[in-house]
């Protein structure tokens, strides 16, 4: 029983993690787009670098 | 590649749309750096080589700094640089490298920030409600599988502590709009998911502090969690729509340029002209507000305005209205009304009349919700009540009525109707037809009666020719020569229709209100209406054919004549024939002439046509027709349509129509086919078949588990799979509507069968 301890605090933590990285995506606006995500994915030639 | 080719003709339709680059700037937001970012509606975009074509042409604009598509919203974000080395920048380069790669942008305002937010917030909810459900019934599981009793507290208080801030965040929605409807003395949905929510979290932690053994942390977390994917969907399926209808918005002319008495030159906003400014208004711009010619003589396009398909002369001292399209010579207007009081702002007052009539529609989950939310309260205290008064352990009793309340949560019933809705959207979407709210679909499914507009939407708009007669194959070739000089829509017509070389011609002028003159060494021809080739008077009248005659002459000698006639949408045939054989009843309403409407009445088999009435006259027919019992979906694009759009039961656009129509129609369609308008009827009668469906299931589902939940048999575990079991259940249903549109041809001339088997049209 001891290890629950460990175990229980490391599970919500992985999770909160996953959570946070959820909102961050979510705040970088990364499901604006969906539909173009997904074609963009089959590009073999992203666009220019932007000029300076 | 080949999906993304545009035709002849849809190139020829994108050259009048101009904008002037001071009407960009007036568009583009700044972002300070000396750049700027201009935001506009691309509504043909739709696969990843129009993503790379668009974003690669408008990279090799030397003034863009960043390109980027949104293939969701159909929309193109470009930065670019107010001034280059070489002086200031021409944005108006940026819509022509569109233009060249093939693709229509149109110039907008976003507006949907607001509503960005709300989605965020809700997928915000569902992201940390899911988290919370997860963790929670991770515990849970152990607890079920026989934790002792010390372990078992202490599961029970880290779910506890898990699920009260999940609680507070994720179910303000539910809270807020509970309280806002008990304040108002009414109940809703959100109601029952209130009471049961925070009921059983009240429960068990009066539980676990008394060391008890069932705690229903996880029921109550996963019962918003669910109920939160239900209504994002929801949301996300209007604001969808919403944003496309906003990025689609082609605004009418943001200011236009006013000569000041000293022969200045000034553009300015919309809203700061006023009564006797002298507005130069050049060929291919829209009036910006009614007034009175002063200056030049020109055609004016009144097809949005009035319905009327033949371009009409105007000259000094004739009124003009505003919306009407220049077309053939640059005109001075004097206004005579401002930019709110012109025919445009009367229309759209109009049409938030008629809006008004219609916001009355309750939705089917509103009414479900009526009628399943004082079931449920009145089911729950009747087995507290019922196990209280009977057994005496109140405590019990309590347990007994949150587990009802929980089963009988309608959170299958919560996604019930947006989960169909979004599927539906979907299928609409992949054949080109955006649905504005969910609400259009059950609407749509309930009409009897179809009401055409004839210019735009039974016809294309653009007139082609039918019939030309001429002694000699090169008088033909000279008729082209001189048609492609000008922008008027029978010369194009002429132009593209060309099957022989054009004739080329050493000058060539545009007589405004007349047609064109040319000389060949000591010949003169000229194309146009035959007052104007001929010298005389028309033969025979042709002001009521229903086909526009445009004569070719020399030195004043017929030589050629040339009959046009609006072109019929591809697959209007085909589409009401269809709707005659599913016992619609199809009609024409028209603010062309008699006539004309009469002749494409004939051609399409429609019984009733009904031409040359005013906007409001189409209001009337639209009202008068819903007061005698018939739902009625109207079909239209032009402004003099959007009164009506917004008063009939239904309606539907095509992404042609003028901005105001389409915000005042319901669905928009992409593709030029009419057969737009069964599919979609049929779309959204299956899609109301299995809402219907739906409801059965998830009702079904409760009627078997209110039963074991009254009779105090439904543990936590048993109340988590059955809401669980019946959400999932729901979404599968309404994942049937795609199964059955895959098997149907998508996109094709869809046969009546495609109406699929439970949802015939009857």
């Amino acid at each position: 029983m001891n290890m629950l301890i460990y175990l229980i605090p490391i599970a919500l933590f992985m999770g909160g993690v996953g959570l946070a990285a959820f909102l961050w995506s979510l705040g970088n606006g990364q499901y604006d787009d969906l539909q173009g995500a997904a074609w963009r994915v089959l590009a073999d030639d992203e666009s220019d670098p932007p000029k300076s | 590649m080949t999906c993304c080719m545009m035709n002849a003709d849809g190139v020829l339709a994108m050259s009048t749309t101009s904008v002037s680059a001071e009407e960009i700037a007036l568009a583009a937001h700044s972002l300070g750096e000396g750049l700027r970012q201009l935001d506009l509606s691309v509504p043909d975009v739709h696969c990843g080589s129009c993503i790379s074509a668009l974003e690669k042409a408008l990279s090799a604009l030397p003034y863009v700094r960043k390109a980027r598509v949104n293939l969701t919203s159909r929309r193109v974000t470009c930065v670019y640089a107010e001034k280059t080395e070489d002086g200031a920048a021409d944005p108006t380069g940026i819509i022509a490298a569109i233009n060249g790669a093939g693709y229509r942008a149109h110039l907008f305002t976003p507006i949907a920030v607001e509503n960005d937010k709300t989605r965020n917030q809700l997928l915000l909810a569902v992201g940390v409600s899911g988290f919370a459900a997860a963790n929670i019934m991770l515990l849970s599981v152990s607890v079920w599988s026989g934790a002792d009793a010390a372990t078992r507290d202490l599961f029970h208080w880290i779910s506890a502590m898990i699920a009260a801030p999940a609680l507070v965040y994720a179910g303000r929605f539910f809270f807020r709009s509970a309280w806002n409807a008990l304040k108002h003395g009414r109940t809703n949905m959100d109601v029952p998911i209130s009471l049961a929510v925070t009921l059983s979290y009240a429960v068990s932690l009066w539980e676990t502090a008394h060391h008890g053994e069932h705690a229903w942390f996880d029921a109550t977390v996963s019962l918003l969690f669910f109920l939160l994917i239900g209504r994002t969907l929801d949301h996300v399926m209007r604001e969808k729509a919403r944003a496309a209808i906003n990025g689609l918005a082609r605004l009418a002319p943001r200011g236009a340029l006013v000569l000041g008495p000293n022969g200045s030159r000034r553009y300015v906003p919309l809203d700061e002209i006023v009564v006797g400014d002298e507005i130069a208004v050049a060929v291919g711009e829209r009036i910006p507000v009614d007034g009175m010619v002063v200056g030049g003589e020109s055609d004016l396009d009144l097809a949005i305005v009035t319905g009327e398909s033949s371009p009409v002369a105007v000259a000094s001292g004739v009124g003009v209205s505003s919306g009407a399209i220049n077309l053939t010579g640059s005109l001075v207007v004097r206004a005579t009304k401002l930019a709110k009081n012109s025919l445009l702002a009367e229309i759209i007052s109009l049409m938030e009349a008629a809006e008004g009539g219609r916001a009355r529609y309750r939705r089917i989950a509103d009414r479900a919700a009526a009628l399943y939310s004082p079931a449920v309260h009145l089911l729950a205290l009747v087995s507290f009540l019922a196990w209280g008064l009977i057994g005496g352990d109140w405590k019990h009793a309590m347990l007994v009525a949150v587990a009802v309340l929980i089963i009988t949560c309608p959170c299958a019933l919560g996604l019930a109707v947006p989960v169909v809705q979004v599927v539906a959207a979907g299928e609409l979407f992949r054949r080109g037809i955006m649905v504005k709210d969910g609400s259009a679909l059950e609407r749509l499914a309930e009409i009897d009666t179809v009401a055409f507009d004839k210019t735009g939407t039974l016809t294309m708009g653009s007139p082609r020719l039918v019939r030309g007669e001429a002694a000699d194959e090169a008088d033909l070739a000279k008729a082209v020569g001189l048609a492609l000089h000008s922008r008027h829509p029978l010369s194009q017509a002429l132009a593209r229709s060309a099957g022989n070389a054009a004739t080329p011609f050493d000058r060539v002028n545009e007589i405004p209100g007349g047609g064109l003159e040319a000389a060949c060494g000591d010949e003169v021809y000229r194309l146009g209406n035959a007052t104007f080739a001929c010298g005389a008077a028309p033969p025979r009248s042709t002001v009521d054919s229903p086909l526009s005659e445009v004569v070719l002459s020399r030195n004043g000698v017929a030589l050629a004549r040339f009959f046009f006639e609006d072109a019929l949408r591809p697959g209007a045939q085909d589409a009401i024939k269809e709707l005659g054989s599913s016992r619609f009843e199809t009609l024409i309403v028209s603010g062309d002439r008699q006539s004309v409407v009469d002749n494409v009445a004939q051609v399409l088999g429609i019984s009733r046509a009904m031409g040359a009435l005013t906007p409001r006259q189409k209001v009337d027919e639209c009202q008068r027709l819903g007061e005698s019992g018939h739902r009625v979906l109207m079909v239209g694009d032009g402004i003099n349509d959007a009164p009506a759009l917004a008063a009939a039961h239904v309606s539907m656009a095509p992404a042609t129509a003028s901005d105001i129509g389409r915000q005042a129609a319901d669905l928009v369609f992409f593709n030029d086919r009419l057969d737009a308008v069964p599919q979609a009827i049929a779309v959204a009668r299956r899609s109301a078949a299995l809402i219907r469906q739906n409801f059965a299931l998830a009702i079904g589902y409760n009627v078997l588990a209110v039963p074991v939940a009254i009779a105090g048999l439904a543990t936590p575990l048993i109340a988590a799979v059955a809401m669980s079991t019946s959400s999932i259940i729901v979404v599968t249903n309404a994942l049937r509507l795609n199964a059955a549109a895959t098997r149907s041809p998508a996109g094709g001339a869809p046969k009546p069968a495609a109406s699929g088997g439970e949802a015939r049209i009857a």
